[in-house]
């Protein structure tokens, strides 16, 4: 490679992309595997999605925790244990800056700049262009390394409806707070958490709320038998229950609890539990229930003041809201390095390890059934410890990736899922950590 | 290195409110904050009496907690995480007695900036055995499980100007091996060849575990931040901190 002299050659050092919680806990765990690091930051301060300040955030005054406390926090740095069970998001805004002081990370975050572009040069080394956010003089740094945790619930995917609307459509991404339904007549459209709760945000504020989805549901409450959902789940994968065990179980519980809703005229599900992203929401059923929310089908066209729904009725809401996710996006690497298809879907060993690349990984690209910060961390903690390998065991590292490279996709990433792009990501949390911890072990033993 | 935290997951230790003494000194700099913590016979006063202002003088924010009555080792653990993880910057953790096999667990889930565990009582049957020797009127109920009661002598040594110190305490146990540290935190053990409650031997074996030798202060009872010459053992330890600290920046 011809070294130009305007590239800072940063050596050994590995760049992070992003200081949400992902990029916080690569900057941790690279620097305690004795790594420098350098991590560029778009906005000016930690957090990612949970700093709502930040103008990509998709939180919105309302937002708690819908992983419980245990199965949410970082498992090296709990949260305070006198916090409730489902935070608020400004509490974990707070956790995640505690977190960055505690362990004196923001001195190698570079705040309010964003990455432009990243190649690789070649040798496993990467060619880093960032440029202050929003714009200014580019600048191109070169680093052994490159560990990508830009987060993929901020870029809007918004549904393509034929026809025009007179009324106003925003995306869940702009919305914010209860004053935007105050005593309108909204339409939500979308099933995942973002759409069931701000359906139910709308149902105390609106005056008339339709929740349109596309399919059928499993909703879980935020608590069974006393105890938060996800730790009661938690108790049956300990036991190692087979999924039809458990999907069995999920069908008696939901029905001794929640019971049927389709009574409600929510459409029956069309899959079985487990096999699209937990909805975590009891407010949803109960506001049915009240009638406050009118459940309908998914929206087929816009006609001037109305909406017109695939059973053939027609509503007229002055406000439509999209909650209909996000895209994943990485818009510095040529998708090919990503192993991207023409859907944008990228392919990476265990959602992490890019497979040509072995300098490249990406931390937090997950979807799961409890928090994504603990998944996350040991994540970091292998791609570190990888890229540790690569450079003191050469043989070994190469002998790790032949290993690797024989796991099955199913054993680290649920297959049977409803083939929407938001379920691209979906792990079991317990399965997918087990996966990270044998690629731990593998690595273990060459000490 | 435990992944799977089904405990942790499914069944959270119950908070209770933890008791913290603290001693600050007039600017901490960079120095990061040391916790001591007792074994669950003390309370945080055994510190606050010599060590934490002695700590304090030297610049550097010292804490001591108390071990909630009647806790178990997997709480014990609990509250020691808890505290470091609520102080603003990575914590050196110094555990002296039983508070060292708990900071030495605590050190499995939680990367402190240093560790350094002080007459470690980490082989529970080395401990009983010199009990029993030594104090065998005291040790024999701990053997069937009761309390393990202590005598002066075991713990102080005959220059020490503290009235007599009668305590007594269920051994805090667990079958658990002691986890690797994470993040692979500087280490230090410390103790007496004339403590009667930790034999030699087991200093010997928790220092190798951790990759050295005991650092010792002979003529010392086990109570090395009560006993007559608590200045030795503390000025070592953050003589040893200090050369650490440099040495990593
Ligand atoms: C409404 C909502 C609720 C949620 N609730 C939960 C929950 O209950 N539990 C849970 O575990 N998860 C939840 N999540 C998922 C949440 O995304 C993760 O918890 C977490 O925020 C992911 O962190 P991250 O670091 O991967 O991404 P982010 O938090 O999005 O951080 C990415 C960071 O990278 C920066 N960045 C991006 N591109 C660039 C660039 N080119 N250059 C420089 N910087 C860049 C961004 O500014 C951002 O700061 C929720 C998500 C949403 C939308
Ligand atoms: N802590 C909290 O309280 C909280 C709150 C909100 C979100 N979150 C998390 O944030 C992440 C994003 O959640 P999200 O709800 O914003 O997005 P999401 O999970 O991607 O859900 C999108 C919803 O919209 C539907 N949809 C997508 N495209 C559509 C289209 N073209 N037409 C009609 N419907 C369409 C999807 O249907 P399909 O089922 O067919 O895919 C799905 O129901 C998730 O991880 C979620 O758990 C957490």
């Amino acid at each position: 490679m011809q070294d130009t002299p305007d590239i800072a050659d940063r050596h050994d050092a590995i760049c992070v992309i992003g200081a949400g919680a992902g990029g916080l806990v690569a900057i941790k765990n690279l620097r305690e595997h004795g790594f420098a690091v350098d991590c560029y930051e778009r906005e000016t301060s930690v957090g990612g999605a949970w700093n709502w300040r930040h103008d990509r955030s998709p939180m919105y005054a309302s937002t708690h925790l819908i992983s419980s406390r245990p199965l949410t926090e970082f498992p090296d740095f709990p949260m305070p244990d006198d916090w409730p069970d489902y935070p608020h998001h400004t509490q974990v805004l707070s956790y995640l800056e505690r977190y960055a002081e505690h362990f004196g990370l923001g001195a190698h975050i570079w705040f309010g700049t964003e990455v432009v572009s990243a190649v690789p040069v070649g040798d496993g080394r990467w060619d880093v262009t960032t440029r202050s956010t929003g714009g200014g003089a580019e600048r191109v740094q070169r680093y052994a390394g490159l560990v990508v945790a830009n987060g993929h619930n901020w870029d809007p995917a918004k549904p393509e409806i034929p026809g025009e609307f007179r009324g106003q459509v925003i995306h869940a991404a702009a919305y914010q707070d209860t004053a935007q339904l105050r005593n309108r007549k909204v339409l939500v459209i979308g099933g995942g958490n973002t759409g069931c709760d701000i359906a139910v945000e709308a149902a105390q504020q609106a005056a008339t709320v339709w929740h349109s989805t596309r399919r059928g549901y499993w909703y879980a409450p935020k608590y069974l038998f006393g105890r938060p959902s996800d730790q009661v789940n938690d108790r049956l994968l300990r036991l190692r229950l087979p999924l039809p065990v458990r999907q069995w179980l999920y069908r008696r519980t939901v029905g001794l609890t929640v019971g049927d809703l389709t009574r409600f005229g929510l459409p029956a599900p069309d899959h079985k539990p487990y096999e699209t992203h937990p909805i975590v929401n009891s407010q949803l059923p109960f506001y049915l229930a009240h009638g406050r929310i009118t459940a309908v089908p998914d929206v087929t066209r816009f006609d001037g003041a109305a909406v017109e729904l695939a059973d053939g009725r027609r509503v007229e809401p002055d406000l439509v809201i999209t909650a209909t996710g996000y895209r994943a996006r990485f818009e510095f690497l040529a998708p090919e390095i990503l192993d991207t298809d023409a859907d944008g879907r990228p392919d990476l060993h265990l959602h992490a390890f890019a497979r040509k690349h072995p300098t490249l990984a990406v931390v937090g690209l997950l979807q799961g059934d409890a928090g994504v910060f603990p998944l996350a961390h040991w994540q970091s903690v292998a791609i570190a410890r990888w890229l540790r390998l690569r450079t003191t065991d050469p043989v070994r590292a190469a002998a790790v990736q032949q290993k690797e490279s024989t796991r099955p996709v199913g054993g680290w990433s649920r297959t049977k899922v409803v083939h929407t792009r938001r379920h691209w990501f979906e792990v079991d949390h317990v399965n997918y950590l087990r996966s990270v911890e044998g690629l731990l072990r593998e690595m273990e033993t060459s000490k | 290195m435990t992944i799977l935290r089904f405990d942790d997951w499914t069944d959270p230790v119950r908070p209770v409110k933890r008791d913290v003494i603290a001693k600050l000194p007039e600017d901490a700099g960079e120095n990061p904050p040391v916790l001591f913590v007792p074994g669950p016979g003390h309370g945080a006063t055994a510190f606050a009496e010599h060590w934490l202002p002695h700590a304090a003088g030297r610049g550097f924010a010292a804490y001591a907690l108390t071990p909630r009555d009647g806790g178990k080792l997997r709480e014990h653990v609990h509250d020691v995480v808890q505290t470091a993880a609520s102080l603003p910057r990575q914590v050196v953790l110094v555990g002296h007695g039983e508070g060292a096999l708990v900071v030495a667990h605590a050190l499995g889930r939680y990367p402190a900036r240093a560790a350094v565990l002080a007459a470690p009582v980490l082989d529970r049957w080395a401990t009983m055995g010199t009990a029993l020797r030594v104090n065998p009127l005291g040790a024999i109920p701990a053997v069937f499980g009761g309390r393990l009661r202590w005598s002066r002598r075991q713990l102080l040594s005959a220059g020490a100007p503290v009235e007599a110190y009668g305590r007594s305490s269920r051994l805090v146990t667990s079958r658990k091996p002691v986890p690797k540290p994470v993040g692979d935190p500087p280490a230090l053990v410390i103790g007496s060849p004339d403590d009667r409650v930790v034999p030699r031997k087991s200093l010997d074996r928790t220092a190798a575990r951790l990759g050295g030798a005991p650092l010792l202060f002979p003529g010392m009872g086990h109570d090395l931040m009560l006993d007559a010459a608590w200045t030795d053992p503390i000025e070592a330890i953050l003589d040893w901190l200090t050369k650490e600290l440099s040495a990593a920046s």
